[in-house]
């Protein structure tokens, strides 16, 4: 490189950031850092297969849903979730990389998603739980990232964020309606309760000195609060809703602390987060093998799309 | 004999951070010309940071007389929305 596009180098990197420091949003055809782009690129796709693949252990449970009534319910809950996913690829999709590499990174692994959707819903109350927890954790991580300062990103948190609370309410409605009946199903909702805790807490990721890309995403502001502060006030406002409905937290550290403000809790067992990360959680492998088969299975359906618009090409330069 | 100049549709983002949003449209040769015509005519007070051209004949728009059978299936489902679900007040802000 010559001093002279050094210097442009550094020029452009230090307008981006003041920008940014003037909690001004980055457009699409703005000048932005390889890195930053890249940085997007991983977190945007990661939060779009998030979504996606968030719809198998709930559509799991949409054709034994005991109403009509919530069959309903999840059924438009799982649609939203699929909106989701589709928002965020456009949004990343602005950056330059295309819908075909972003769903090929996933399916060869090198791209992740959110590691609780490796857990299995074995019953109907863990449907609440994931709406209650779950989706509980996501709203806290989401509404931060509605100041982040990708445009398009932000704007999609915006829009996603106004479609979640109705995703949670129903969840903790489930959870309030078990805890209000039989002992079986007051014990139905706990045991859900119990597996879903501590991996709706992992949702957030590790400790912030062990997070890989944090203190760069954080100067960048794609992150706007860290992972510790925002599982903090996730479990601030989680204890009070447990509290209401009489269901228990499974975490024997857990309590007040008058002179922080906030609830301390036990240490997470990191050793299972890795572990489920890298692929061997209960169902990592169900999960992808599903998402990879629905892919393959629906080529006839995008075959078919085009062989229609060839035709209708064909058409018209006959006419023509 | 006259010669009509092609239509197109101009959008504007008035701040960064913001989508862009339809202003009007105007007549052009092309769209660059477009791009100045509608700096000239749509950004005298600077109501924007950015501004995006389209060829009117480019847009696809649905009918309002479609709006029926468009929409109307999704106004029974009220449980699309968070008032739907009745919680008790001290956790009603979730
Ligand atoms: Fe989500
Ligand atoms: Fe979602
Ligand atoms: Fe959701």
């Amino acid at each position: 490189m010559t001093n002279d596009s050094l210097q442009t180098e550094a020029q452009l990197n230090a307008d981006f950031q003041a920008r940014i420091d003037a909690e001004e949003k980055i457009e699409p055809r703005d000048w932005m850092p390889q890195k930053y782009r890249q940085n997007l690129i991983r977190q945007i796709s990661q939060h779009a297969h998030s979504e996606v693949i968030g719809m198998q252990p709930e559509g799991n449970w949409i054709t034994r849903a005991p109403t009509l009534h919530r069959k309903a319910v999840l059924l438009a809950k799982v649609q939203d979730e699929c909106g989701h996913g589709l928002y965020l690829y456009s949004a990343a999709e602005t950056l330059g990389i295309s819908r075909e590499e972003l769903i090929q990174a996933l399916h060869s692994g090198a791209a992740k998603y959110a590691s609780i959707f490796n857990y299995p819903s074995l019953t109907w109350a863990d449907i609440g739980a994931i709406g209650w927890l779950v989706d509980g954790a996501a709203i806290v991580n989401q509404v931060s990232l509605q100041r982040t300062s990708y445009g398009p990103y932000a704007r999609g948190m915006v829009r996603i964020c106004k479609e979640e609370s109705f995703h949670q309410r129903q969840g903790y409605h489930i959870m309030m309606t078990l805890m209000q009946g039989s002992a079986a199903q007051r014990e139905m909702a706990q045991d859900a309760v119990n597996r879903f805790w501590w991996p709706s807490l992992m949702m957030f990721g590790p400790h912030d000195a062990e997070s890989a890309h944090s203190a760069q995403s954080m100067t960048w502001k794609i992150k706007r609060q860290s992972n510790d502060e925002l599982r903090q006030k996730f479990v601030d406002q989680t204890v009070e809703q447990a509290e209401v409905i009489g269901i228990s937290l499974p975490d024997p550290d857990l309590k007040w602390n008058e002179e922080r403000g906030h609830y301390d809790f036990g240490e997470i067992d990191w050793k299972e987060f890795n572990r489920v990360i890298n692929g061997s959680g209960p169902c990592n492998r169900q999960r992808l093998e599903h998402h990879i088969s629905a892919h393959e299975e629906g080529a006839w359906v995008r075959d078919a799309i085009a062989a229609h618009e060839a035709k209708k090409q064909q058409r018209a330069n006959r006419a023509a | 004999m006259s010669h009509h100049m092609k239509l197109y549709e101009v959008f504007i983002r008035s701040r960064r951070g913001l989508d862009h949003k339809h202003v009007g449209s105007l007549h052009a040769e092309d769209a660059e010309q477009a791009m100045e015509y509608a700096r000239d005519l749509y950004t005298r007070r600077s109501e924007g940071v950015s501004i995006w051209i389209v060829n009117s004949s480019d847009i696809h728009a649905s009918q309002e007389s479609d709006c029926e059978s468009f929409y109307d299936p999704l106004d029974d489902k009220p449980y699309r929305h968070a008032t739907h679900y009745q919680l008790p007040d001290k956790v009603n802000n979730m």
